[in-house]
Order: structure tokens, then C-alpha cells, then sequence
């Protein structure tokens, strides 16, 4: 464990936790082995994920094969992940040898775990809670000074070893709960991770394969348990089950079993299987969150990471409304559609005139109650049903007249009528959001089946469809959609929106590209393949878009299940009813027959073993009450050592605190808010967003020369944080993709640019090596509150190249002058937070880790320049849209304190953005020549957006990892984290 | 809703007072003379189209010669189905227009919903409804907050705002043409507010462009015995855009004579209120 800084609420919970967590692990991963290979085997994504967990097992091997640590981790989802992350830090060779043993991924792990073994001994304990990967990195943060060590012992080790230090500080800085927090932070985005990565990209293949990954997948829960029983190691693993309350539409509860650890998708299925659905994809979970805002359950990551403190109580809901119902399969599922429209419409959700309401309420009586019976149905019964938000004799009246007309018609039809007439109502599955524009004026954001829709008060002031989207982004609290040039226009716009926080903009943004992705393509979009600079993966839709669930539907060969009506008089009433609709046998057959490609069900046994692998850090969260603190994610643009004279002195200053703070701990405060910046490149648009949240920003930049300088490497064993600040998402139409071709080619270039430079370089190998060079710096505020997370920034800056800011004028700029100031105004003060936004109370710590520039490159501890933004922004709360141009600046690269004089030509400059769950990565690609040497230097931000739960640390070593995964050749010269946090909001 | 869509029982009309020749609001030149006996010519044809024609039930309003543009009930009144919102004209001198207007809905029956907050206005004649959604033009004599009103009155419909600012009404440069068909003039104004619509609209509209926008002020009915109708401009007034309704193979075209009430901002529109009165059951 984390011997040195007192960890101790880290090590009690990790002993329980490793011992559980061992145990656990082990069963999982033995029932992960034999699963694996067949989710392998169907979808090419999964395939990628085991070797990734090959490569992570092999720093933790050790501990797996004790038992002790790694294998603690749920082997399926924490081992992906973890796998990635380390498999990234990895040399590539080692890389290889997991993808071969990815059949039998903790065997290859072992072999090479065996390197970090040290390491891993010191941080068993916490490895064992945590996934692998995420062991590593914590190790790492927890004790800085003990990842020197590391290092020395390790020399072999990885990079991602090295980086592990830099993440050691931010955790010693942080209190022991802190600590705790971002463990469970770092589980957490691993299994986002986890989950962006193979579960998303999974979908598609999943769904061709289809039926067994499916069936894997809708055995789901019991097959999880299985594994854990065909699993030796996991006999001695106790599961700790969860009771989830769902509460189903008809009014009934749903009390549900699940482990702790399990997925979305695992309740998602019981509650379907429950219901006998099968046209599923149209609903969903919900939840409530802190803040009382509905939020959906995301199918793919833990329950318990999603619900945080709240309750396991869930609402089943339908969250795709079919824009025509009458092509539902099954009447169930119109049944279903019509107790979530009885719902939406007597709780003035969705607005109807009163004769609507009437109709509706008729229809709803012959479904229920079947022909008007004057004898049983008087006007006092009739009051029992809820038509209405307010209800009127009158109305009362209305419906029963109505009623009279519908005699003969059958349940199902008096449903099809009700949804033939709710249907048509404007705001029928228009999903509403509250915001204001750029002016600042109350609107609502309406997502629904063809676009966005922008109200003020009742009236729709706008209307994007979908075709018109070209981007939809958000940064912090703001929302931005970039608009394809009308005839007449030339230029893209982007329209920007202010939500209430960074949580409610993340979410808008997540239901539009969830609502794009199902009604307007034809398959879910898979998220975008770890190219280079890719940190994370992007969020996506990962269900099976309308069309696809639409031709499921047709493969539906099964007699109509009987399902038992609830009046609806009843459900009003009392709850006390029993659910409303019987579970059928064929419920299996269907879900089997169904959902192939999903894996929605968890069954996987991966997810399953991530979810335990999980649980302790669950208990964990839930004593430092820092849901708050995960939500801020400062997104932070890379700020690259370039700088201007001015810059430079920021940064310059900014160093000697971190300097100073290395051995001690320097607080550096950075504040939360950060300016809101859409940075379009000049292809691509790169979201920079200053979100609340953690941005770790790699700057690597290969210089083809000068290769062995730039060796340096800092090893972060972070695990991948899955807070997105920012993030993107290019809707493409099935048949409008110009302009998203446009873009992806773009990072293809990038891609292949950077690509070329790194081959040269082994300098993953050399890693161990770098790290010693690399110094890090730590600047950690310790916070008297613990609550709220600083922002962490970690600054490796290796060489002056890093000049080439690619950067959004106006990120580069603000991000460094503010830095400075911040620095000094934040230490100060935490109060910054206060500041308009939500965000107030943010108490970030920044930690800096600079490295000692290694070769041409000074360290300029950024850290400053960030915070300066933030407080900047905070102050002045940034406009909603901002719209950044991104100037790429090669000379202000030159121009900073680094060696190279020159100015740089610059050849090309690209921007990436990807997003995952809660991840944005924007990547900057600037090749430019100096003095003959071509340069390439890849800029990347990522923005971890979580709620409370982040590990800096982990997020920071993964993005180094990735890092150097992605571009071997390269040099990490700088490594940026900000942690932003949203106090406010979350105790809100 | 859609389905009855230009389906119409009952039109509701009022008499031209004299003092609309001297006193009617009027945008164009002051000095146009308007020749009274024109104007119950024209009135008398409109009448004897809606109810011997078509076969509705026209109920006649008196005349108020203290209401110089009382004629023009379409702006005090917007019906749909079988609620009418009684609305707050723009021109204080037409207030008074929504009395008379309001006991002759309510006697058909109709829910009235009364325009009451004081900040807001709106005229009929800025209220284009599609059979699937509200347009609002924002003019001079409508502003937001009474488009908000009838958003909160029409609940079922989206209502979505267009702003009008060369013309007095929205109307004035379009109408409904069919179901799902937009008559639409062809200045720059009138296809500039005709794209705002499409933007704005989740559903797909045909339109009918007419070289002249006061032409493609048309009034559209589907009759139980008569199938496609549209009241549309003559050729004498304008020959050009008569020929484009003159394409219309499946309606059954109605020129009717407004040259007089035009000289007020009359239109075809603006001098009836139509209102589908299903006969009950």
C-alpha cells in the first residue's frame, strides 16, 4: 500500500478490500478467462481489450498470481481496462505478447508483471481493491518518493511506472480520504474505460455476431455467479449483493438483486426480463442524482459509480420515444409506451390541449377498464385515474363521453389510438433542459428524434435537426452545437448555451448524441479506436440504434406474452399493487433472440467481475461524501512550455512554487472554472474545454533527431479518469457525412504524422530511464477540505519544442497568463469557487509534477496559467459560446525559454478531438520544422468529467501511457493535470 | 387533428362599417379611395361563396362604425378545434373588435380563452396554422408574449415564432394552400420567413410560390362534398399569381374579388373566422 503518506484509510480499506478483492478477482478472472475468449471471438473489439489487460497484468502479474493484488480486480472490465492503460505504458512488444494471451490473459500477465512486482508489493493491498492498472498508478501517486525508488528498482519498468510518481504526489497531497476517493475515482474510469472502450465498440460487432454475445451477455447476472463459482479463487470471494428498487411504470416496485459492482445493463435486463420486454433498446434507467436531476443509467458502467451516494432506487422510463408506435412489434411495448405517456402527460410533462386530455384519458379507460359499463363506472371512480395535471369534473365528464365511443375496441387498440393521438403532440419525446443562451436568457433545450429544439418559455424560438449538426460538444457548463453553413453561408457556426453546471451540460450532451446515434443512424457509431493521441475513449451511444432494434423486432417469433393491465386507477392510488405484468417464460428466449449484439445485459462475465473487483471502493465513496468533488473536471488545454515573454515569467514563477512544492507539497489552487473554449482547428474543432473537472494534458513531441533526449517519460499509473469536461461529438448521418469524413481524415492524418515519428523511437523501453531524469514536481495543496479536490496539474515539460502551440489563441493565452495568476490567488484563497458558477466551493489542489526539463525543454510548471484562467473565467463566468480559432502558433513555441531559438515552420496542425464516457481527449498535431529537424509535437488534452469520483493520479498516468502507447517514438514533455471540482453543485 | 384538417362548418363574419373608407388603419397611402360600395360588393361575393357555395354557416356580425376595421375578424379571433383565443389586437383602436367576436364563438359552443395580460398582443392575421403546428409572425402587432399565450392555449401544437418585419401581418405574404402546402409570395421577405418556417418545423412542407405575396393570401378548405377549395386572388388583380393557383388540378378554385378591402390591408383571410363544428354524435 501506500506506506509513505499516511494512507491509512487507503490501507484499512485496501487490506479488506484486497483480501476480498483477491479472492474476487481471482474468481473473476477465472471466469473472465473462459468467457473472454468467446466474447473475443465474436466481436473483433473485444479482442483488443483482452490484450490490453494481458499488458496490465504483466506489471501486476505478481500480484495476481499471489492472488493478492491484481487479480483482486475483476479480471473481465477491470483488467480491459487496467490492460489498456498499462498496456499503452508498455513497449509494444509487451503489448504483443498480451494481445497473444489475451486468451489467457493473467498467465501472460504474470510473466510481465513481474518487472513492477516491487512496485506492486508495496501497493498490493490497494492493487488488489482496484483494478491492476489502477494499483499501479495509485502506488505510484500515493508515494512519490517510494515511485522514485520504484523507479530506480524498476529502471526496467515502464513508463507508466514513472509517471506512476507524479500521480504518488497528488495522492499524498490529498488527505488519506482523498486518496480513497480518487482509488475509487480511478476504478471508476477504468471501468468507463472499460466500458467506452469494449463495451462500446463492442455493440456493433456484438450485434452483428449477434445471439452469443448476446446470450452471453442476457445470462448476464446468474452466468456472473456462475463464473465466480467455476472459479476456485472466487469460492472464497463473498458477493456483496445489492437490493436495487426499480420502479416500473405501472407504479409497481421492482426489487432487484444485484452485485455490487454490476453494470447497468445487469438491472436493465432483470427489470426487462422482469417485464418480459423485448423491444427493449427503447427504455431505459433511471436515477435521481444529488442534485434530484433524472439521469440515465448507463448500461455499460457501474451502478454503483453512477448512483454515487443515492439511493439504489431506479425508475424504469422510456427513453427513446418511437416517433411512430404503430411499428412496435408487440403490444407489451406499446403497453409500456403508454403507461410512460399516462405518466408524462398527467404530470404536465408532455402538455395537452383539454381535449386531448380527454381523448387520452378515454382511451386510457377502454384500456383499462374495457367498454363503458354505466352501472360499474360512475364519476367518483373515474376520479381515481389521473388524466391530468389538473383535473377537472368537467374533464372527468369529458372523458367518460368519450369513453362511450370506443365500445368494442380491444386493450391493444384503444393503446394504439392513445398513441396515435399522443403521438402527434409537439412535445411528444422531446427530452426538456433548462439553459440559457449566450445572451443569457432562460430557454430550454429540447432533445428529441430529429434534433435539437430551442425554446423560450412555450414558444420554439429554433429548431436543429440533426442533418444541420455538425458537432455537439460541451465544455463545463456549456453546451455547443456547431451548425453546417446554410446556401448562403460560408462558414460553420457554433451556437452556444449555458447550463446550469457541468453536470446538466454533460448530460444534454450525452442525450443528443444517445438520440442522435439511435434515430438517425443505422448503426451505433463506434467509438473511435485508440488511434494516437486518443486518451480514453469517447462516449457513445452504445445500444442498438432504432433501426437495428427495429429489425431485431422483426426476428421476434413468439406469441403475444400475456401481460396483466394495471388499472391505472389503481397505481395512482396505492403502489401496494403487484407488477402489473407477468414474466413470461419466453422472456429468455426473446432477450436471447433480441439483443445478440448487446451486451446490455451484463452477463459478460467481465462486467460482472469488474463489479466486484468495484465494491469496496463503492464503501469507500460513501464515507468521504466526495460525490461533490468528483464533478468538477477542469478540462485544461496542454499548455506546452512554448510561451510568450509573458507566458514565460507566469510559468517561470509558477515552476519555483512547484519546485518548492515538490518536496514539501506546494498548494497550488487552480479554480474549478474554467473558460469555456471551443477551439475549431483548422479541420477539426477541438473542444478545449476548461471544464471542472480533471484535464490531463500530455504534450509529447518527437523530434525525430533528437530522440534520445526527449527519452523521458512519466510514468503515471493512473487509471483512465472518466470525467469529460469536454467533449465532442461529430453526429454523422448516414448520408451526410462530408463533413464528419472531413474530420476523421483529419485525425487519420494526425495519426500518421505522428505515427511516422514515434516508430523511430523506443523510448517506452527507455522509460524507466526517463522517469529518472524527468523530476517531477509536485505541487499539492492540501486542502483543508478534503471535499473538494483540487486541481492537480502535473507539468512534465521535457523540451522546448513544446513551443508549438497549436493551441486556440485564446486557451493558449488565458491558460497561461491565468495560470500564474491563479496560482497565487487560488493558493491563497479557495474560495474562488464562489465565483458565479456552481463551481464555487471547488477547492482544487493543483499538484505539479514537473519533470526537469530534460533535454532542450524548460519545465514550466503551467499549473499557473491554468489556475489563472479558471479564476478568470469563474469571476467573469465565461459567455456561453465561445468560439475559439485556433491559431496554430509555432512561433510562440520558439519564443519560449527552451533551446530552440529558431522559429519553427509549421507544416500542419491538427486538431482531434474523441470522446468517451467521461473522458474528451482533444489531440493537437503540429509538425513543424526547425532548422531542417522536423518536429512533431501532439498536444493532448483530456478532460475527465466525473462526478466525484476521479483519480488524478490515474487519469494522469493513464493519459501518459496512452501517450506514450500511441506514439513510442515520442517524448512526453509535459503533463498538465487540472482537477476542477464542483462543490456547490454536488451538495446541491 | 390533421386529419380534418381545412375542414369548416361555420364562418363567422362581420359587416364593413362606412367609417372604414375614412378611418381603417392603413399601411399604404393615405390618399387610395376607398370606394364603400366596392367594399359590399366584395363582401356580398365572399359571403354567397361561404354559404351558398360551400354550404356553410355563415353568422354575420354587425357593423360598428365605432370600429373602423371591424371587418377584419380574423385578427380579433384565432380558432382551433373547438377553442378559440380571443386575442388582444395590436392596434389599440381595434381592441374593442374581440367583444362582439367573443359572444359569437361562445354562442357556437367554443372554449374562450381570453388574451387578459395587458403586455401582450397579437393579431389572427400573424397566426399561420399548418393543421400541424403554429407559425407566429412577430410584427408590429404581435409580439412574443402574445405568441406565448396562444402557445399556452394550443397546447397540442408546437408554435414556433417568425419574425415579420416588412409586411403588417404574416399572413400578408402566405397562407395554407393545402394540407402540408405553403402558398408563399416571392419577395425576399416572404422566402426568408418560408425558410424560418422549414427550419423551424419537424415536418416537410410543399409550397406554392406566387410571384405576388399579397396573392398567396388564399383560404383553404376540405369539404365533406366538395373535396379541395381554395379562395384565391382574380386574375384581374393578379394575373400571375392567378395562373399559379390555376395549376392547382385537384382544388376546387374559388377566385374571389378584394381589391377594395385591400386598400385596408384586407386580405381573403382576414374577413372570416372558420370553425369546424363537428355535429355532435
Amino acid at each position: 500500500m501506500t506506506t509513505e503518506v499516511g494512507s491509512e484509510p487507503e490501507v484499512k480499506k485496501e487490506p479488506e478490500k484486497s483480501s476480498e478483492e483477491a479472492q474476487a478477482e481471482q474468481q473473476q478472472q477465472l471466469a473472465e478467462q473462459p468467457a473472454e475468449p468467446s466474447e473475443s471471438e465474436p466481436s473483433a473489439a473485444a479482442e483488443p481489450q483482452p490484450t490490453p489487460t494481458d499488458s496490465t497484468k504483466p506489471d501486476n502479474t505478481d500480484q495476481q498470481e499471489n492472488a493478492e493484488a491484481e487479480p483482486s480486480s475483476p479480471p473481465p472490465s477491470s483488467g480491459q481496462k487496467k490492460e489498456k492503460g498499462i498496456s499503452r505504458f508498455l513497449p509494444p512488444w509487451l503489448k504483443r505478447q498480451k494481445s497473444h494471451s489475451q486468451v489467457e490473459p493473467k498467465e501472460s500477465s504474470s510473466p510481465t508483471d513481474t518487472p513492477n512486482q516491487t512496485l506492486t508489493e508495496k501497493q498490493e493491498e490497494e492493487e488488489k481493491e482496484e483494478e491492476e492498472a489502477e494499483a499501479a498508478e495509485e502506488q505510484v501517486g500515493k508515494a512519490p518518493e517510494e515511485a522514485e525508488k520504484r523507479q530506480e528498482e524498476a529502471g526496467p519498468k515502464e513508463e507508466g511506472e514513472a509517471v506512476s510518481p507524479v500521480v504518488e504526489q497528488p495522492a499524498e497531497t490529498k488527505e488519506v480520504k482523498a486518496e480513497v476517493k480518487e482509488e475509487v475515482k480511478a476504478e471508476e474510469v477504468q471501468a468507463e474505460n472499460n466500458s467506452v472502450g469494449s463495451v462500446e465498440t463492442q455493440p456493433a460487432k456484438e450485434e452483428k455476431e449477434g445471439t452469443s454475445a448476446e446470450k452471453k451477455g442476457e445470462k448476464g447476472g446468474e452466468e456472473v455467479q456462475e463464473s465466480s463459482v467455476l472459479s476456485p479463487l472466487k469460492l472464497g470471494k463473498k458477493m456483496k449483493i445489492v437490493v436495487c428498487h426499480v420502479t416500473l411504470l405501472d407504479g409497481t416496485q421492482f426489487p432487484c438483486e444485484v452485485e455490487k459492482r454490476a453494470k447497468g445493463q445487469y438491472l436493465f435486463f432483470k427489470v426487462c426480463e422482469h417485464l418480459n420486454l423485448l423491444e427493449k433498446d427503447y427504455f431505459g434507467l433511471s436515477f435521481k442524482d444529488n442534485a434530484d436531476q433524472r439521469c440515465w443509467l448507463d448500461p455499460t458502467k457501474e451502478i454503483k459509480r453512477q448512483i454515487r451516494n443515492s439511493q439504489w432506487q431506479f425508475a424504469f422510463n422510456v427513453k427513446f420515444y418511437p416517433p411512430d408506435p404503430s411499428q412496435l412489434t408487440e403490444d407489451i411495448t406499446r403497453y409500456l409506451l403508454c403507461l410512460q405517456l399516462r405518466q408524462d402527460v398527467s404530470s404536465g410533462r408532455l402538455p395537452c390541449s383539454f381535449v386531448t386530455h380527454a381523448l387520452l384519458g378515454s382511451y386510457t379507460l377502454q384500456a383499462e377498464l374495457g367498454d363503458y359499463d354505466p352501472e360499474e363506472q360512475r364519476l367518483d371512480s373515474i376520479a381515481d385515474f389521473q388524466f391530468a395535471p389538473s383535473q377537472t369534473k368537467e374533464l372527468e365528464e369529458k372523458v367518460v363521453e368519450l369513453h362511450k365511443s370506443h365500445r368494442g375496441m380491444t386493450p391493444a387498440q384503444a393503446d394504439v389510438q392513445f398513441l396515435e393521438n399522443a403521438k402527434k403532440l409537439s412535445m411528444y419525446g422531446v427530452d426538456l433542459h433548462h439553459a440559457k443562451d449566450s445572451e443569457g436568457v432562460d430557454i430550454m433545450l429540447g432533445v428529441c428524434a430529429n434534433g435539437l429544439l430551442i425554446y423560450k418559455d412555450r414558444l420554439r424560438i429554433n429548431r436543429f435537426a440533426w442533418p444541420k449538426i455538425l458537432k455537439i460538444s460541451y465544455k463545463r457548463s456549456n453546451f455547443y452545437i456547431k451548425i453546417r453553413p446554410g446556401e448562403a453561408e460560408q462558414f460553420e457556426s457554433t451556437v452556444g448555451f449555458k447550463l446550469p453546471n457541468h453536470r446538466a451540460a454533460k448530460r444534454v450532451w450525452k442525450v443528443c448524441v444517445e438520440h442522435h446515434t439511435f434515430f438517425r443512424l443505422t448503426n451505433p457509431e463506434q467509438p473511435t479506436k485508440s488511434k494516437f493521441l486518443t486518451l480514453g475513449s469517447k462516449f457513445r451511444y452504445s445500444g442498438r440504434t432504432q433501426a437495428q432494434t427495429r429489425q431485431a423486432s422483426t426476428l421476434i417469433d413468439r406469441p403475444a406474452p400475456y401481460f396483466e393491465r394495471t388499472s391505472s386507477k389503481r397505481i395512482s392510488r396505492s403502489l401496494d399493487g403487484a407488477p402489473v405484468i407477468s414474466v413470461s417464460d419466453h422472456g429468455h428466449m426473446l432477450d436471447s433472440a433480441r439483443t445478440p449484439g448487446s451486451g446490455e445485459n451484463g452477463h459478460d462475465p467481465a462486467l460482472e467481475l469488474s463489479s466486484d473487483s468495484k465494491s469496496p471502493q463503492v464503501e469507500e465513496e460513501a464515507e468521504p461524501g466526495k460525490g461533490a468533488v468528483a464533478g468538477a473536471v477542469p478540462a485544461e488545454l496542454p499548455f506546452e512550455t512554448g510561451t510568450d515573454g509573458a507566458d514565460s515569467s507566469e510559468t517561470k514563477s509558477a515552476e519555483d512554487k512547484l519546485n518548492s512544492e515538490i518536496n514539501g507539497q506546494p498548494e497550488v489552487i487552480e479554480v474549478v472554472e474554467e473558460t469555456v473554449v471551443i477551439e475549431e482547428v483548422v479541420k477539426a474543432a477541438k473542444p478545449k474545454s476548461s471544464a471542472p473537472e480533471v484535464s490531463v494534458t500530455v504534450a509529447s513531441s518527437a523530434t525525430e533527431e533528437v530522440p534520445e533526449v526527449k527519452e523521458e517519460e512519466e510514468k503515471s499509473a493512473s487509471s483512465d479518469s472518466e470525467s469529460e469536461e469536454e467533449a465532442e461529438f461529430h453526429p454523422q448521418s448516414p448520408s451526410d457525412s462530408a463533413h464528419h469524413i472531413q474530420e476523421e481524415p483529419e485525425e487519420e492524418q494526425e495519426q500518421s504524422q505522428k505515427a511516422p515519428p514515434t516508430n523511430a523511437e523506443p523510448q517506452q523501453d527507455a522509460e524507466p530511464e526517463t522517469t529518472d531524469k524527468v523530476e517531477a514536481v509536485v505541487n499539492q495543496q492540501k486542502e483543508e477540505d478534503e471535499k473538494t479536490p483540487g486541481e492537480e496539474t502535473v507539468v512534465a515539460p521535457e523540451d522546448a519544442p513544446n513551443g508549438h502551440h497549436v493551441q486556440d489563441g485564446e486557451e493558449a493565452l488565458t491558460s497561461l497568463g491565468a495560470v500564474a495568476e491563479e496560482e497565487e490567488e487560488l493558493e491563497p484563497c479557495v474560495v474562488n469557487g464562489d465565483a458565479s458558477h456552481a463551481e464555487t466551493e471547488r477547492v482544487p489542489q493543483v499538484i505539479c509534477c514537473s519533470e526537469p526539463p530534460v533535454v532542450k525543454t524548460e519545465m514550466v510548471t503551467i499549473s499557473d496559467t491554468f489556475a489563472a484562467q479558471k479564476t478568470e473565467i469563474a469571476t467573469k463566468e465565461v459567455p456561453i459560446v465561445h468560439t475559439e480559432t485556433k491559431t496554430i502558433t509555432y512561433e510562440a513555441a520558439q519564443l519560449d525559454g527552451t533551446g530552440d531559438g529558431e522559429p519553427g515552420v509549421l507544416m500542419t496542425a491538427q486538431t482531434i478531438t474523441s470522446e468517451s464516457l467521461c473522458t474528451t481527449t482533444t489531440t493537437h498535431i503540429t509538425k513543424t520544422l526547425k532548422g531542417g529537424l522536423s518536429e512533431t509535437r501532439i498536444e493532448k488534452r483530456i478532460v475527465i468529467t466525473g462526478d466525484s469520483d476521479i483519480d488524478h493520479d490515474q487519469a494522469l498516468a493513464q493519459a501518459i501511457k496512452e501517450a506514450k502507447e500511441q506514439h513510442p517514438d515520442m517524448s512526453v514533455t509535459r503533463v498538465v493535470v487540472h482537477k476542477e471540482t464542483e462543490l456547490a453543485e454536488d451538495d446541491d | 387533428m390533421q386529419a380534418d384538417f381545412g375542414r369548416f362548418t361555420h364562418a363567422v363574419i362581420r359587416a364593413a362599417p362606412d367609417s372604414l373608407a375614412a378611418q381603417a388603419l392603413r399601411s399604404g397611402p393615405a390618399e387610395l379611395q376607398v370606394d364603400m360600395e366596392a367594399v359590399r360588393r366584395e363582401e356580398e361575393q365572399y359571403v354567397s361563396v361561404l354559404e351558398k357555395t360551400l354550404g356553410l354557416r355563415v353568422v354575420r356580425l354587425e357593423a360598428d362604425e365605432e370600429l373602423p376595421d371591424c371587418v377584419f375578424v380574423e385578427d380579433p379571433a384565432v380558432v382551433c378545434g373547438n377553442t378559440a383565443l380571443i386575442t388582444r389586437p395590436g392596434a389599440p383602436s381595434r381592441r374593442k373588435e374581440t367583444e362582439a367576436l367573443k359572444t359569437a364563438l361562445a354562442n357556437l359552443d367554443l372554449n374562450i380563452v381570453e388574451m387578459t395580460d395587458e403586455s401582450a398582443t397579437l393579431d389572427g392575421g400573424d397566426v399561420l396554422f399548418t393543421g400541424r403546428e403554429f407559425f407566429v409572425g412577430l410584427s408590429k402587432r404581435t409580439n412574443r408574449r402574445g405568441a406565448e399565450i396562444l402557445a399556452d392555449t394550443f397546447q397540442d401544437y408546437a408554435v414556433s415564432t417568425v419574425p415579420v418585419l416588412d409586411t403588417l401581418h404574416l399572413k400578408s405574404f402566405c397562407s395554407m394552400a393545402g394540407p402540408g402546402l405553403i402558398a408563399i409570395g416571392s419577395s425576399e421577405a416572404a422566402q426568408k420567413a418560408l425558410k424560418t418556417m422549414q427550419q423551424m418545423s419537424d415536418h416537410k412542407y410543399d409550397k406554392l410560390t406566387v410571384p405576388d405575396d399579397l396573392a398567396a393570401n388564399c383560404i383553404y378548405m376540405n369539404l365533406p362534398d366538395k373535396g379541395h377549395v381554395l379562395l384565391h386572388c382574380t386574375p384581374e388583380a393578379f394575373p400571375e399569381s392567378a395562373k399559379v393557383f390555376e395549376k392547382l388540378k385537384d382544388h376546387m378554385l374559388i377566385p374571389v374579388h378584394n381589391d377594395e378591402k385591400r386598400k385596408v390591408d384586407g386580405c381573403l383571410t382576414c374577413c372570416s373566422v372558420l370553425i369546424n363544428k363537428p355535429s355532435k354524435v
